[in-house]
């Protein structure tokens, strides 16, 4: 009898939420998450949330006659810390989708609880090519750019350029893995070789011990598999132990405006990186940025121009498809083209992948910059074909081959 | 070789590992001589290490005063710091459970790092090596940057120097009297509110210095010491609380564990100290160098 009882009592909760989520209870509510107090607080962070604010602000505020709101927290980088927030939110606040989600074990394990709950997630802050690979959903999308697309661009420039065998310094974690395997796979293919590598744990502070080992192994270039604060520290000691004099290049695979500016371009000058988005690149995106710096006082790298035009496109679709309802939502996001600040020409492939333009960027001598933020040089433009993975190579099973 | 490693690239990571071990050797000295001295457990320890490198990057950038006035001046601002904290807050803490200064100074710690963050952001700041000590001369079997020689030498210098103060003066008697016997010393005409300011103004300072120390190696950032509090307070753990030599000694010791574990399994080197820090706790309850209470 009482387990009769406990049944039914289940069910009776179980289709009264589904009844609140079909319902859009009366606004549109879209979730930042990510790091806004640990290493990659400066490359996503709270600037990210200002940048969907900006979003939501250029759409008018309403959708479907609902206001919209964007609310934030702060995971701490721990996947366990972020499920808790996101299960939450969906739970009892009524999220109706998640973005940003920067650091890749965080991406997957928000993408994966989404999933099952049919909720939006659109991920601009993590890297790894797993999220719109085996792992891949319906419902998960991937925006800014990925460890396959810098691969290409800042890899391929290193190897073009006569860097053919590597050694990486990985990030011990998904997205280390992630970026070191692509990178790896890539100098492979154009035939170089992969002479060693090293993992450190994530948030190391001295790097002087990995480096030695980078040193001796005579690799032409060090691939730093890694990201934020850690990438800084790396190159800065690796200007210590004399590494670049005595001839070895050093790939900082993931490098955004944002850590150019902490490490200052004396240390930094000269590094090719690639982002998907760079502010004094045409007047549009100087606009934009000049915008952007007035209410955060940072000029926007690829995440936070990536999170501005995640959250217009998922506003535009939720207005395509006049439901915020998760099927409905992923179907226009998979239909709409992206055209704003961040995409030309943008378009959403099967597995959820964003396929856009990158940059091939080089940071500036101290000398060649003519105002503040006036980092990057670009050096190419990288289609977004040869960016980003083939998505019936991706390993995705919701691209029908 | 030397298990399997080439014996040069043994003597490299040796000496960077002594390198590391000179931050921990000077953080947890501080630490140590507030414990000792104060009973009190000091999470602030961090914060103050990240305000000495924040003391260094701000004096070059708003004035143009360089590094070595500022190895001088920035630990004397983060005592004075110091030394207002524990006469307006920490003081009223010493009659209370331990615990209470633990509480504090980890909430001092949480608020002075959140209001660096929300000032200069995460990223942190880049400051230069001093001219003087720019460059590297290579050893042989390694190309040691000069500044990181200078690092090595002068902590040793700081760690000796404080512990004969402490143990061979006139002034580090009173000190250790007046933690013994507060009363009785008291009432010998030695001014003991006083000693007891003192003494955390310079476990601060010796913070800062560290700090300072730090600035040109690793990126002046809010986070830098929340990144390294927890390791020293395991180093302080494993030399025996309150132990100054202990927490010296130690602070070589598990930079050079540290420094090895990074060539033989690198996945580990964030945890080998808490590793041993958990065998010395149940062979040596009190510490390599404690005394048994």
């Amino acid at each position: 009898m009482t387990k009769k009882l406990l049944t039914a009592f289940a069910m009776m909760l179980a289709s009264s939420t589904a009844a609140f989520a079909d319902a859009s209870d009366g606004k549109v509510k879209i979730g930042i998450l990510n790091d806004q107090s640990g290493v990659y607080a400066d490359f996503g962070g709270k600037s990210s949330y200002e940048a969907a604010l900006m979003a939501v602000e250029d759409f008018g505020g309403k959708v479907l006659g609902v206001p919209v709101e964007v609310i934030t927290a702060d995971h701490q980088n721990k996947a366990d810390i972020a499920s808790n927030i996101a299960r939450q939110w969906y739970d009892t606040e009524q999220v109706d989708s998640i973005m940003e989600l920067t650091s890749s074990s965080v991406g997957l394990a928000v993408q994966a609880l989404s999933k099952e709950k049919k909720k939006i997630t659109i991920n601009t802050g993590a890297a790894t090519t797993e999220l719109t690979g085996k792992q891949c959903s319906p419902y998960g999308f991937h925006w800014a750019y990925d460890t396959h697309a810098l691969a290409v661009g800042t890899g391929g420039a290193l190897v073009k350029q006569g860097g053919d065998s590597w050694f990486f310094l990985t990030a011990d974690y998904a997205f280390g893995y992630s970026l070191e395997e692509n990178t790896g796979n890539y100098v492979k293919e154009n035939g170089g070789t992969v002479v060693g590598s090293v993992r450190h744990p994530l948030a190391t502070t001295d790097f002087s011990s990995f480096l030695l080992q980078a040193q001796s192994s005579g690799a032409k270039v060090i691939g730093l598999a890694n990201a934020g604060l850690d990438t800084s520290n790396a190159i800065k000691q690796a200007a210590e132990f004399g590494i670049v004099q005595g001839g070895q290049r050093l790939a900082a695979l993931l490098f955004t405006l944002a850590e150019v500016h902490g490490l200052g371009l004396e240390a930094a000058q000269g590094l090719t990186l690639t982002e998907g988005f760079y502010w004094n690149r045409n007047e549009e995106t100087a606009k934009f940025g000049k915008r952007f710096m007035e209410r955060t006082g940072k000029m926007p790298n690829m995440v936070h121009a990536g999170t501005y035009s995640a959250v217009l496109s998922y506003l535009k679709a939720i207005e395509k498809a006049g439901s915020d309802d998760g099927d409905a939502v992923a179907k226009e996001l998979r239909a709409l083209p992206v055209n704003d600040v961040f995409a030309e020409n943008g378009k959403v492939a099967e597995n959820g992948r964003m396929i856009h333009d990158m940059y091939l960027l080089e940071v500036k001598k101290p000398d060649e910059s003519k105002e503040p933020w006036d980092y990057f040089k670009v050096l190419a433009t990288i289609p977004g074909s040869e960016a980003f993975i083939d998505p019936a190579k991706s390993g995705c099973d919701l691209v029908k081959s | 070789m030397i298990f399997g490693i080439p014996l040069q690239a043994f003597l490299g990571q040796l000496l960077i590992g002594l390198i590391n071990g000179s931050f921990y050797a000077l953080l947890s000295l501080g630490l140590a001589i507030i414990f000792g001295l104060l009973r009190v457990i000091n999470f602030a320890h961090g914060a103050q290490y990240m305000l000495g490198a924040f003391f260094a990057w701000l004096l070059l950038s708003y004035f143009g005063i360089g590094y070595w006035p500022a190895l001088i001046v920035a630990p004397l601002a983060v005592g004075l710091v110091g030394a207002i904290i524990e006469r307006t807050m920490l003081r009223r803490l010493y009659s209370l459970d331990p615990l209470y200064g633990l509480l504090f100074t980890f909430g001092l710690a949480l608020t002075i790092e959140g209001t660096f963050r929300y000032l200069y952001g995460a990223s942190g700041q880049p400051y230069a090596t001093p001219a003087t000590l720019a460059g590297g001369t290579n050893l042989g079997f390694m190309f040691l940057p000069i500044y990181r020689g200078w690092v090595i030498a002068f902590s040793l210098v700081v760690c000796i120097g404080t512990w004969l103060v402490i143990e061979k003066t006139k002034l580090g008697s009173y000190l250790r009297a007046a933690t013994e016997n507060p009363i009785l010393v008291q009432s010998f005409g030695i001014n003991v509110p006083f000693l007891l300011t003192l003494t955390y103004a310079l476990g601060a300072a010796l913070a800062a210095l560290a700090g300072v120390l730090a600035a040109p190696i690793y990126q002046v950032s809010p986070l830098m010491g929340s990144n390294i509090i927890i390791v020293v307070f395991a180093v302080v753990v494993v030399g025996g609380m309150g132990s100054i030599m202990g927490a010296i000694v130690t602070g070589y010791l598990l930079g050079v564990a540290e420094g090895l574990t990074k060539v033989f399994y690198p996945e580990a080197s964030n945890i080998v100290i808490f590793v041993i820090m958990a065998i010395v706790l149940l062979i040596r309850p009190a510490g390599l160098f404690g005394r048994d209470v």
